[in-house]
């Protein structure tokens, strides 16, 4: 695979991002790596084509956002936003994600090996994450569609006004939020479960050792009689 | 005189003002259901509005422009601040975001065709860009709201500008709401919801809590778009001072802001009615704001909520906006509530001119439905012929103010080129009440 390294210490990160953006016909196939992000924002953000990206550090806010098809590896921390509204591709975190990691993603694979803060998953609507460690209150709010997987605990409020989202949590959940129940995990969902422990490096995890969460769809509809769970 | 008694004299009946038929129906259908009432549009009670100022015109002092003579022009230009491609509007006079799923697809259709004939731009909304919509629409505004539903980067692309929704006239601080008799099979799709089910959009975005976030997120939308396009941020009118202050620190290219005239699709009657305030109040501490830090005309100012005529956008224009933006004015010149339908509007129990249950979906013009046989009522070609010709007149009209005022650009037009028929319109506007020359906080009387 042909690489092509950036240096953000002395390339504009506009300058990094608008050679990501070009033609996929270019880009396809290729490793571009990123030295120095040293925190910085939005880096590899909106990315369209089947490149292979690795930051080598630790990135700021939106890491990889909006990402589609692309394979993106950060090989530190990230900021808030990582993966935001991702439609495809992968992204991989091998250190810890800040709050609203994944938020409202649509599609593709999200891992995190470490935790993830505060509100993780929010709104997601049909990718996958995969979270190594524990996750933070408020995670999977309004939780649409999609899988979430959580190897460690989940704080208070765990998918809050859930809709049909899937979350499969190993360790505590300190609290569920509104409307979300255990769920019994037939086959299908055994399945989806052990596909991403595989395709998130976690295949000698025991699918067994996870309870699965969902929607009790009891405020897909506004009822009165119902008006103190809002 | 007769030998029958005295009749003692009565009293008429009287209505109390305080509760008038109106707050007791109100009380009674609360007490019926156990619910708020939810309904459509913008505020309805009476508020200091245009209506309260007047222009003065050239007389001695000031030198008229020949009516049909002497060139004013209207266009403007949107988002010169950052982006590569700023937006070249023919009219200040554009379409409001209005999301498919609270309309029709052949109102979406008419929005575009008739702001497409005269030059200016249409907006989307929560739910995101249909397909119809960016082809009937020369300029489109795609609105990045809090919900993000059918949120794709790739319709980020296509857009000519993009709008970052903080919030809104009609519900400043609420989130969007579309209930289940709206959610047809292709808005459920777009939205990645069930279909049917009531949908509650978020009234905070997920991924940026506050002015600092926000400079970021504006950052990664242009990253994103490659500093190509416009980015409004759009915010309803509460404290316009200070949040246009931020918008700017935020980086905005431009600022939409919305008076609490400004329709919604459903909200609660309550946060409509009191929550946020009206334009008139709003533009003149965003226009300070944006004067205090040098930005005025640099960051360009769209005001919404209650703009029905070229008298409206003159005022507005003259207070210091760049634009205005219409909704509910728009939706009547495609035809909502006409008395046409008056029949219709019976049998659902109201009248024409004060249908407001949008969120039903039965809505006999075929505008705010998602019923494939309510929405083959509207003619999208016919209707956005008819605002086409709306838009048209009320540019015209804010011409021949602006001519009337000496003005060669309707951006000449100038608060001295106004005075306020009340104390109200005068402290809010900053203008003085006409035949004085007191501004109530500005001068002694």
């Amino acid at each position: 695979m042909e690489s092509l390294n950036y240096d953000l210490a002395k390339t504009p990160l506009r300058e990094v991002n608008q050679f990501l953006h070009g033609d996929a016909s270019g880009l396809n196939g290729k490793h571009i790596e990123i030295n120095n992000p040293n925190g910085a924002h939005n880096i590899a953000v909106g990315l369209k084509s089947e490149a292979k990206v690795t930051i080598h550090g630790h990135a700021g806010y939106y890491a990889a956002g909006m990402n589609q098809i692309a394979d993106v590896t950060i090989e530190g921390s990230v900021g808030s936003g990582v993966a935001e509204n991702m439609m495809s591709g992968r992204v991989h975190v091998k250190g810890f994600a800040s709050n609203a990691a994944g938020a409202t993603a649509n599609g593709g694979l999200l891992v995190i090996d470490g935790d993830a803060g505060l509100r993780c998953g929010i709104s997601l609507k049909g990718a996958d994450i995969v979270v190594g460690g524990s996750v933070g209150s408020f995670s999977a709010f309004m939780a649409q569609a999609g899988n979430m997987v959580i190897l460690g605990d989940a704080g208070e409020g765990l998918g809050d006004s859930i809709y049909e989202a899937y979350l499969f949590v190993r360790g505590k959940v300190k609290s569920l939020g509104a409307d979300c129940e255990v769920k019994t995990m037939g086959p299908t969902e055994r399945k989806i479960l052990v596909d991403l422990l595989e395709k998130s490096g976690h295949a000698d995890v025991d699918p067994d050792s996870f309870t699965l969460y969902g929607s009790a769809r009891t405020l897909y509809h506004f009822n009165v009689a119902k008006s103190g769970a809002y | 005189m007769s030998d029958t008694p005295n009749k003692i004299p009565q009293t008429e009946p009287q209505q109390s003002a305080t509760f008038d038929k109106v707050t007791n129906s109100q009380i009674r259908r609360a007490a019926a259901t156990g619910i708020y009432d939810i309904r459509g549009g913008g505020a309805k009670r009476k508020l200091p509005h245009f209506d309260d100022l007047l222009f003065l015109g050239a007389s001695m002092s000031r030198y008229p422009l020949e009516g049909y003579r002497e060139k004013c022009g209207t266009d403007v230009v949107l988002g010169t601040r950052f982006a590569k491609k700023p937006i070249h509007l023919k009219t200040p006079v554009t379409i409001a975001g209005m999301s498919f799923g609270a309309l029709s697809a052949p109102a979406k259709e008419a929005l575009g065709r008739g702001a497409g004939a005269v030059g200016t731009s249409t907006t989307t909304g929560d739910g995101g860009m249909t397909p119809e919509e960016r082809g009937q629409s020369k300029i489109l505004v795609y609105q990045y709201l809090p919900s993000r539903y059918g949120m794709n980067p790739d319709d980020l692309r296509k857009a000519d500008a993009i709008e970052l929704v903080v919030g809104q006239g009609a519900k400043p601080g609420g989130g969007g709401m579309l209930l289940g008799q709206k959610i047809s099979a292709r808005v459920a799709k777009m939205r990645c919801l069930p279909e049917g089910i009531d949908q509650r959009s978020a009234c905070r975005h997920p991924d940026w809590t506050g002015p600092d976030d926000l400079e970021i997120k504006i950052a990664e939308i242009r990253e994103i778009t490659d500093w190509e396009k416009p980015i409004y941020v759009k915010i309803g009118a509460t404290r316009p001072y200070f949040d246009v202050a931020l918008a700017v620190k935020a980086g905005a290219d431009v600022i939409v802001l919305d008076g609490m005239q400004g329709g919604t699709a459903a909200t609660q009657e309550v946060f409509i009615e009191h929550v946020g305030i009206p334009i008139l109040a709003a533009i003149r501490p965003a226009v300070q704001a944006l004067q205090d830090l040098g930005m005025h005309r640099k960051v360009q100012l769209i005001v919404s909520g209650g703009i029905r005529n070229g008298a409206d956008v003159a005022k507005a224009l003259a207070l210091g906006a760049d634009a205005v933006a219409i909704g509910t004015a728009a939706l009547i010149a495609i035809g909502d509530n006409d008395p046409e339908l008056e029949e219709e509007y019976n049998k659902l129990g109201t009248t024409a001119g004060a249908y407001d249950d949008w969120h039903e979906g039965r809505d006999p013009a075929g505008i705010t439905t998602q019923d494939p046989e309510l929405m083959k009522r509207l003619d999208p070609v016919k209707a956005g012929h008819r605002l086409a010709n709306y838009l048209t007149v009320m540019t015209m009209e804010a011409q021949v103010i602006a001519r009337a005022c000496g003005k060669s650009h309707l951006h000449n037009l100038e608060p001295e080129d106004l005075v306020a028929l009340t104390i109200e319109a005068s402290a809010m506007a900053k203008v003085p009440l006409a035949g004085t020359s007191w501004i109530p906080g500005v001068s002694q009387f």
